[in-house]
């Protein structure tokens, strides 16, 4: 018998702190599954946020940094310039990205920065205890929209794929999901394209993965993923929002 | 002898930023340092460096925290309301123990104020700026040729120390223009082993990181980090003391403020009076020492600052508020005349203020 | 023949892994209680394993190794 599934190299044996049930450690093992598929372990450096994957630098066995809320891609940007051969990449929950940090999102991709980011949408706060996030849905209740999230009073979620779309910066972005088998394998392979993207110099790569966070939405953790596939993935719907090396090869066919 | 080329303040600190090994530059334009990030923005391309213009103060400190954990010499520079807004990265950075050199050319305050020469940062760079327990090593050049010197200085200290140093400057002095030359201070190295190069597969992992989550750990982290302080309070304060020796009025000032100061000082001897400068290089180390033993000739002290009065409570601490200590002040971008200076030096004298 | 193998005590009976499993041949054995606390998933029929990862797919904590 050969094995068919373990745990990635690219992973310390550090045991993770997430809740039962949260699809953080799915997505950390895609990361390190497409760093050991590339074999560029030894020059990854990963930039932890600030949010419930503060400590993902204890479970990458790459040089990591952690980063203040909301400046990885800043962060990132100051080492790849420094070292461009290393590969860089961001983990960033949606508090950090989209809130906080959404200048230096929207500029790291305009500047098409040769960083990896992988951008975690749960729609909540998670490590401040569930708290409304700018991809919080409407009319969802949360410890600071308790009467559900009144669009009229605190505005729209925030689509950060579609956003960002829009700038000629960025290579390459895409969403997936984390809710079932055929998504998460989905979701490596986009994760997978997003560090080759970096490897072929070819820029920035943002994946958005739209995960749950049982905890926080007062759910089982199967329950959480149910919600995922009824009220999440209609507002944020998968897909490639650019990929500009396929538009180009598209358009000299 | 070196060779002497006349140089604007600001341009100084930016070659000599070169000189010192520092390919790295991010900032975010503001008045009155931006000639440091053009002159940048021209050279570092040429020498295979790397100058970028990032879309906030914040994302611009937060690139040089990145640039600092990958183990370069890297710098920003930045106005007062601009360093403000770099104190959260100052933290981070403090409390990862990276080394940083950053340049504040000070501008008149609160808010947005002016545009004009101030030294109301003094408590900002010297107590804190951004939140928790931690120093920068400040320096305040008087002239360009220190805005040059104590540049390369300052890079040195900091990768000695894995700290932030900073140069207090002011609208002034990064103006003004004056014959330097740049072979004074030797450029030093220092290894970095906790940088982030990636493992080669060769060590475990580095992790550059200011997040303790137990309080015993953290309280450990802050022991260590201020023993390496007293090191640098012990071994590295400047100063220069101008006819101190026998002197019975003592008149403190750094920077532009000293320049002044050391005029009415030659005033009041001119007058008879036994006027003397003692002149902080280092804010932060401060030098105690020597104003505490100043305390011990002269009669009073006056402290001359561009701001409502922030040293003139580092010299009480130290002299331990031995001998009366009176400010004499301009701010908001006004600068006391040697006159003023002479006046607040006739008023110790007198024993009045 | 396929083999599934939990390292029991880091699993948090998160139960993921139960609900991907096409056989249903995975339970969270609510009688036990592991090292951390939870009560761990694990195989009632190893005979019927197809290897297919599905469970270790949607492990959040690694706990899953696949062999076949």
């Amino acid at each position: 018998m050969a094995i068919v599934f373990e745990k990635p190299k690219a992973l310390t044996d550090a045991v993770l702190h997430y809740c039962p049930g949260c699809p953080h450690g799915i997505i950390h093992r895609l990361v390190a599954e497409a760093i050991d598929t590339l074999g560029i372990e030894g020059r990854a450096i990963g930039v932890a946020p600030v949010g419930c994957a503060v400590m993902a630098y204890d479970y990458f066995t790459c040089d990591m940094i952690e980063a203040a809320h909301g400046r990885a891609p800043a962060t990132a940007t100051g080492i790849k310039r420094c070292r461009p051969d290393n590969i860089v990449f961001t983990y960033q929950g949606d508090g950090d990205l989209a809130s906080i940090g959404m200048a230096e999102t929207v500029h790291a991709a305009a500047r098409n920065e040769n960083i990896t980011v992988i951008f975690v949408n749960n729609a909540i706060y998670g490590m401040t205890g569930g708290q409304m996030a700018p991809t919080s849905l409407p009319g969802q209740v949360t410890q600071t929209s308790p009467y559900g999230r009144d669009v009229n009073h605190c505005g729209w979620p925030i689509r950060v794929c579609e956003l960002l779309a829009t700038l000629e910066g960025p290579e390459y972005v895409a969403r997936v999901a984390v809710n079932n088998v055929k998504n998460v394998k989905s979701a490596g392979k986009a994760i997978l394209k997003a560090f080759q993207n970096q490897v072929d110099k070819k820029g920035f790569s943002l994946i958005e993965v739209v995960s749950a966070c049982p905890t926080n939405w007062g759910m089982t953790p199967q329950q959480a993923l149910k919600w995922v596939e009824s009220d999440m993935l209609p507002y944020y719907p998968l897909g490639v929002y650019k990929d500009r090396s396929a538009a180009k090869e598209a358009e000299s066919k | 002898m070196a060779e002497r080329i006349l140089m604007k303040g600001n341009e100084a600190i930016a070659e000599a930023a070169i000189q010192a090994g520092c390919r790295h530059y991010f900032g975010y334009p503001i008045t009155p340092q931006t000639e440091i990030a053009a002159y940048m923005a021209k050279k570092m391309p040429k020498i295979g460096g790397v100058f970028l213009q990032a879309e906030s103060e914040i994302a611009s400190i937060n690139m040089v925290y990145g640039a600092a954990a990958a183990g370069m010499r890297v710098m920003t520079s930045s106005s007062s309301p601009g360093i403000s807004l770099k104190g959260e990265g100052l933290s981070y950075i403090a409390g990862s123990d990276v080394p940083a050199f950053v340049v504040n050319v000070q501008r008149g305050g609160p808010g947005l104020g002016g545009i004009q020469p101030s030294q109301s940062d003094y408590f900002q760079s010297t107590k804190g700026g951004g939140h928790g327990d931690y120093r920068m090593i400040v320096l305040a050049p008087a002239s360009v040729q220190e805005m040059a010197s104590l540049t390369v200085k300052g890079f040195n200290l900091a990768d000695k120390y894995s700290m932030l140093s900073m140069i207090l400057a002011d609208g002034t002095i990064g103006q003004m223009m004056e014959p330097i030359s740049f072979e004074d201070v030797a450029v030093e190295h220092y290894p970095k082993p906790w940088a982030l190069t990636g493992t080669e597969g060769k060590r475990k992992h580095n992790i550059v990181n200011s997040l303790y989550l137990n309080p015993e750990v953290l309280e450990q982290k802050n022991f260590e980090r201020y023993e390496k302080y007293k090191a640098v309070e012990a071994s590295e304060v400047l100063y220069e003391t101008y006819m101190m020796d026998d002197a019975e009025i003592g008149v403190a000032a750094f920077g532009i403020a000293a320049r002044v100061a050391k005029n009415a000082v030659a005033a009041a001897r001119a007058e008879g009076i036994k006027a003397g400068l003692i002149r902080p290089i280092t804010l932060w180390p401060f030098p105690k020492q020597v104003l505490k033993d100043a305390a011990e000739q002269v009669k009073a002290f006056v402290s001359v600052e561009l701001n409502m009065g922030q040293m003139i409570e580092d010299i009480r601490l130290a002299t331990e508020c031995r001998r009366p200590v009176t400010l004499c002040n301009r701010a908001g971008g006004m600068i006391p005349s040697p006159e003023q200076v002479l006046q607040s030096i006739h008023a110790a004298v007198k024993g009045g203020n | 023949m396929a083999k599934v193998t939990f390292q029991t005590d880091l699993c948090k009976g998160c139960g993921l892994c139960v609900e991907a499993c096409p056989k249903h041949i995975l339970v969270i054995a609510q009688g036990k209680i592991n090292k951390k606390g939870y009560s761990p998933a694990e195989m009632t029929d190893q005979e019927a394993c197809i290897g297919c990862a599905f469970c270790a797919t949607m492990c959040p904590d690694c706990v899953i190794t696949v062999e076949k």
